[in-house]
């Protein structure tokens, strides 16, 4: 019996090898949501978790990478709807080496503060797509979604990102 | 402004005040902490504090009500 199949039939070992197998790349996937590796480690196993748990529903000769990077997206996406009132993006959040790297720190602040304020699927695809640089496919099919919902969703961040940036400073979108 | 311009305007403000993930590293097995969350026992429904489900009786009661707030709750969620 193949690892797949024994995995979908309720073998713990075959859970173990998975699980093993993929921990690193949800864990990465699921930080580049939260940024944070406390939070994206405990996701991690609530995503191992919900695969156990669902596993009838997994099909032996399907993509058991991108089933298990879906599944973490949704738990990612929990977690964000959850913690949304709170928790905020820290304060000293690196900035972007880049040569004038001195977006003020007020100007940081409230980048942050308008973009923590985003509803949680527009900030997942925001991230994803505008800082993580993932492409709109990829995305897509972690989170379940057509490519095109991707491109309106991030295109609906930017929209409500400005208007919140113009709301708390019209300086920071004038420049 | 295009709203291409603009999109990349906002990708370089937020790439300033969001840096991208540089480690992504898992520092540790989470396979024992796998283990321990799998041998915990499931919650009883009976756990659920009552208000719990009142909440959700006065949710489902506005819903059947009031079908109009749902394409608004979709947007919002």
């Amino acid at each position: 019996m193949e690892l797949l199949e024994r995995f979908a039939a309720g073998d713990l070992e075959a859970f173990e090898v998975l699980f093993r197998q993929h921990q690193r790349e949800v864990y990465a996937w699921i930080l580049r949501i939260v940024r944070d590796s406390g939070i994206a480690e405990d996701l991690t196993v609530e995503t191992f978790w919900r695969i156990y748990k669902y596993r009838a529903r997994f099909k032996p000769d399907g993509n058991f990478r991108a089933w298990a990077r879906r599944i973490g997206t949704n738990a990612a996406l929990d977690h964000l709807r959850h913690a949304r009132q709170e928790t905020s993006l820290p304060e000293n959040l690196p900035c972007a080496p880049s040569p004038d790297c001195a977006v003020a720190r007020e100007t940081r602040g409230l980048i942050n503060r308008a973009f923590h304020e985003l509803p949680p699927k527009y900030r997942l695809v925001a991230m994803l797509a505008l800082v993580e640089e993932e492409s709109y496919a990829g995305i897509a099919e972690a989170a379940g979604i057509s490519e095109s919902l991707v491109k309106v969703r991030v295109f609906r961040a930017v929209r409500m990102l400005r208007k919140k940036l113009n709301s708390l400073r019209p300086e920071v979108c004038a420049k | 402004m295009s709203n291409e311009e603009i999109s990349k305007e906002m990708k370089e403000l937020l790439k300033q005040a969001v840096a991208p993930v540089q480690d992504a590293e898992l520092r540790r097995d989470l396979w024992p902490q796998m283990l321990r969350k799998l041998e915990e026992p499931p919650l009883p429904i009976h756990n659920v504090p009552w208000f719990d489900w009142a909440l959700a009786a006065l949710a489902g009661a506005a819903l059947l009500f009031f079908p109009g707030i749902i394409p608004a709750l979709f947007y919002h969620l």
